[in-house]
Parts: C-alpha cells; sequence; structure tokens
C-alpha cells in the first residue's frame, strides 16, 4: 500500500523528478535565470501533474493498453493548454516571460512520467497527493537553481517579483550587493547546467550522510544484540 | 470473431471521447479568457506607444489609426511594419515606427521609434530581443540609459555620418563587450528616421477610422490613453 508518507518522500526527495530522475531539465535549465521566472514555471508544471493525475486516476479503469499513451497525451495537451491560456489572461506578464516553455510543459516527461508510473494504477486522492508533491520538489529544485544563478548573477533574490505577485511584491526583492556587477556566467545557459550540477552533488552528499548515519545505528543495534564488534555483517 | 472487431470500436470511441472532452474544456477556457487576453495584448501596446511619445500631445486613439507598411528595404527587413499616428485635434503631431533590426548580436531586434512630426525622436524603446544578458540587454529601458540618448535627435541635428556608435565616428555609445547590438539599433532607428522624412506626407495622409469616427468615441478613447499615460507616470 502507498503511505501518504512515501508519496511526500518520494516526490520531495527520493524520487525528485529534477535531480534523481533528471526528467524536464530542458525547461529546468532555461527558465531559471531568476527566482521568479523558477517559480513561475514551477507552479504552472505543478498544476499541470495535479490535473492530469487526477484526470488519468480517474479514468484509468476504463483505459485500454494499446492506445494509454495517445490518451495521455491528449489529457496532458489539454490541461496544459488551458493553464497556458488562464496564464496569459490573469499573469500575462510572467507569462511573457516564460514565453514558449508554458506550452513546452505538454513535453515535460515528467507529467507523462507519472501519468504511466503512478496515476494510471492507483487511486484519484493519491494520484493527486503524487502530482501535488512531484510537482513541489520539482518546483522547489527551479526556485533554488533560479535564486542560486540569480544571487551570483545579479546581486539579488526575486526581482522582478510583481510580475507574479502584482505590484505590491516590488519590496520582496532581497538585494544582496549594491553596486554589483554580476558573474554573468551564472545567467548564462553554462550556470544552469553548473548550477544544477552543484544541487545534485549536495544531494548525494547528503544522502551518504544519511546511510552512514545508518549503518552506524545498526551496528549499534547489531553490536547490542550479540555483544561482539560484528563489521563483517555489513 | 467479433471480439476484435469490438475491441477496435471500443478503442476508438475512447481516443474520440477523449479528443472530444479535452478540446471542449480547451474551447469554454479558451472562450472565457479571450477578451481579457485581447485586452492584455491591447495594454501592453498602449505601454509601448505611450512610452516613445512621452512629450507629445494627442488626441487620438493610436491603436485604431495605424496603417501597414512595407518595410524600408535598407533595414533588410522586409515585413510589413506596423505605424501608429498620433494627431491633436486631427493634425497630424507624431508617428510610432515599429521596426525591427535584423543584424542584431542573437537574431532580430524589435524596436518601437517615436518621431515627432517636425523629425525629431520623442522616445525609442527595444520591445524583443535576445541579445546576451549582462552585456547586449544594456539596450532596455529597465537596464541602462542608453536608449534615451536618441531623445531629440533629428537629422537636423546629427549628420549620417554621426548616426553610428561612437567606435564607427558616430555620438552613441557602445557597451563594453558588446558593439554589434548597439550598432544594428543605431543604424534601425536612423533607417526609419529616414522613412519617416521621405514619406511623412503618404504616412498621415491615409486616414483610416479614427479621423471620421463618431467623435465621442474618439474622447472615450483619448481618456483612456491619458489614463493610461498617468499610471504608468505613477508605476515609474
Amino acid at each position: 500500500m502507498t503511505s501518504v508518507r512515501t508519496i511526500v518522500y518520494d516526490g520531495l526527495w527520493k524520487n525528485n523528478q529534477a535531480l534523481v530522475a533528471l526528467l524536464g531539465l530542458c525547461p529546468l535549465m532555461a527558465v531559471t535565470a531568476t527566482a521568479i521566472n523558477g517559480l513561475g514555471l514551477g507552479i504552472a508544471t505543478m498544476s499541470a501533474l495535479i490535473l492530469t493525475n487526477a484526470v488519468v486516476a480517474l479514468i484509468r479503469n476504463h483505459l485500454k493498453t494499446e492506445v494509454r499513451i495517445p490518451m495521455f497525451v491528449l489529457i496532458i495537451a489539454s490541461v496544459v493548454t488551458v493553464i497556458e491560456l488562464l496564464m496569459n489572461a490573469y499573469l500575462h506578464e510572467l507569462y511573457r516571460v516564460l514565453g514558449i516553455f508554458v506550452p513546452l510543459i505538454v513535453t515535460n516527461c515528467t507529467v507523462i512520467g507519472r501519468a504511466e508510473a503512478f496515476a494510471s494504477k492507483r487511486s484519484v486522492h493519491h494520484s493527486m497527493l503524487d502530482g501535488l508533491f512531484m510537482g513541489l520538489g520539482f518546483t522547489i529544485v527551479l526556485l533554488l537553481l533560479g535564486a542560486f544563478r540569480e544571487a551570483l548573477g545579479y546581486g539579488t533574490i526575486f526581482r522582478q517579483a510583481e510580475l507574479m505577485f502584482g505590484d505590491a511584491a516590488r519590496h520582496m526583492v532581497i538585494t544582496l550587493a549594491d553596486d554589483f556587477d554580476g558573474f554573468l556566467l551564472a545567467i548564462l545557459p553554462p550556470g544552469a547546467f553548473m548550477g544544477l550540477a552543484v544541487l545534485i552533488a549536495v544531494k548525494k552528499i547528503i544522502d551518504k550522510r544519511i546511510l552512514q548515519g545508518q549503518r552506524i545505528i545498526k551496528v549499534q543495534n547489531v553490536q547490542r544484540v550479540t555483544g561482539s564488534n560484528a563489521p563483517d555483517i555489513l | 470473431m467479433a471480439n476484435p472487431a469490438r475491441s477496435i470500436l471500443h478503442v476508438g470511441f475512447l481516443l474520440a471521447f477523449s479528443a472530444l472532452a479535452g478540446t471542449g474544456v480547451m474551447a469554454i477556457t479558451h472562450y472565457h479568457t479571450k477578451d481579457r487576453i485581447e485586452e492584455n495584448k491591447r495594454q501592453v501596446l498602449i505601454r509601448g506607444l505611450t512610452s516613445v511619445l512621452p512629450n507629445v500631445t494627442y488626441d487620438n486613439d493610436l491603436i485604431a489609426d495605424h496603417i501597414t507598411v512595407k518595410g524600408p528595404d535598407k533595414t533588410g527587413a522586409n515585413k510589413s511594419l506596423s505605424i501608429y499616428r498620433a494627431r491633436y485635434k486631427g493634425e497630424p503631431a507624431a508617428a510610432v515606427v515599429t521596426t525591427v533590426a535584423p543584424d542584431g548580436y542573437s537574431g532580430p531586434i524589435k524596436i518601437l521609434v517615436g518621431i515627432q512630426y517636425n523629425g525629431v525622436i520623442s522616445g525609442v524603446r527595444v520591445v524583443e530581443h535576445r541579445e546576451t544578458p549582462g552585456l547586449g540587454d544594456a539596450i532596455e529601458a529597465e537596464r541602462s540609459d542608453w536608449v534615451f540618448s536618441f531623445d531629440r535627435r533629428s537629422r537636423q541635428n546629427t549628420s549620417p555620418s554621426q548616426w553610428q556608435v561612437k567606435k564607427d565616428g558616430g555620438v552613441f555609445d557602445q557597451f563594453t563587450g558588446a558593439t554589434i547590438t548597439p550598432r544594428a539599433v543605431v543604424r534601425a532607428v536612423h533607417n526609419s528616421l529616414q522613412y519617416f522624412e521621405m514619406h511623412r506626407e503618404e504616412l498621415f495622409a491615409v486616414m483610416e477610422n479614427a479621423g471620421t469616427a463618431d467623435n465621442q468615441q474618439k474622447q472615450h478613447a483619448a481618456v483612456s490613453v491619458e489614463k493610461q499615460a498617468e499610471t504608468i507616470k505613477q508605476v515609474k
């Protein structure tokens, strides 16, 4: 049985779509020159994931194996087009900045991947949760990478926040260094590759630490049970 | 034997139904958002147009009063370009020429050039480009003051040899590490100015719906444009 805990852990960490599955990297790298752009695309992708997962789970008993992929594509394309129209209408400035990458959510492999691997087999409730947390994990990576590159490239975080939150958000901009010329490489495409590499490396390091921690606990347990140092068990 | 046929039918219906449902949802959303999207596009255009006509008094609806001309051949852009005309009490006041610099560092640069009737530039804005961030994007008004160096320039006070970047002996600054971008913009602006002067009379001669339009509507349009200009000033 899939517990809510596993879904959350899988989506945010263990099977993070950007850092572990390495899916949807094209938009991830292209739009993360600033934190707000990353957040915007992340939320759009998350909405697409939740909605497509819900629809796919809803009709999962009527799916035919032979045509399930075309049906997924139809569903995803419809959902993304609806999101694109809504963004164009209500978040027009952000839509103009993100440009082609909103319609391109259709081709984000995360969306079809989750529909096939998860939503077509599980309940609507669990599928929506999976969409939420897979999307959230993706969004967090976009936001982190955007903030990292923006801080190096422009010396600010959350510039152009008004594109997303309206004029009241202009004061959200955090200026880290005045008169900062910017480390240009960070906001150019190579900066995206390097930034993503750093994020993946950090995740690996943390994973390793956790694993080591678990081993120590295991060894201690073994010692407690057998009363001996038994490293050969490992 | 009936089974495969039935299952093919089943699959066909399934696909048809999904297509129908998907298209239906899209159509409904499109129907409910299309006015707002049109309005958003209009606002963006109005904002662009008013920003290049800062000191020009006009009372017509710029968007309604535009003509499309075949682009000046010299720019190499043979696409048709829109020219928006500003009039005050029916008299020509200024025009906004939308032009494209085809020779930017990474692709074409879309530019709005506001020119007063006497041939003096009232404002220039770059509306779309793909120049290198941090180097070539200083042509944006938000990034640097460079684009304001066109203000009040004309063919009278700036000779053709001065319509160049400083490196080529002109009066316009180039950027550190990016000469191609400002060179392209300067050339495009100069070309539009030349085009405007050569065709000034014909550009304003063609009266489209704005001149003969019902007066009330005209005033309404003028008010909305003024309002728009005011809100932009406040934001700035």
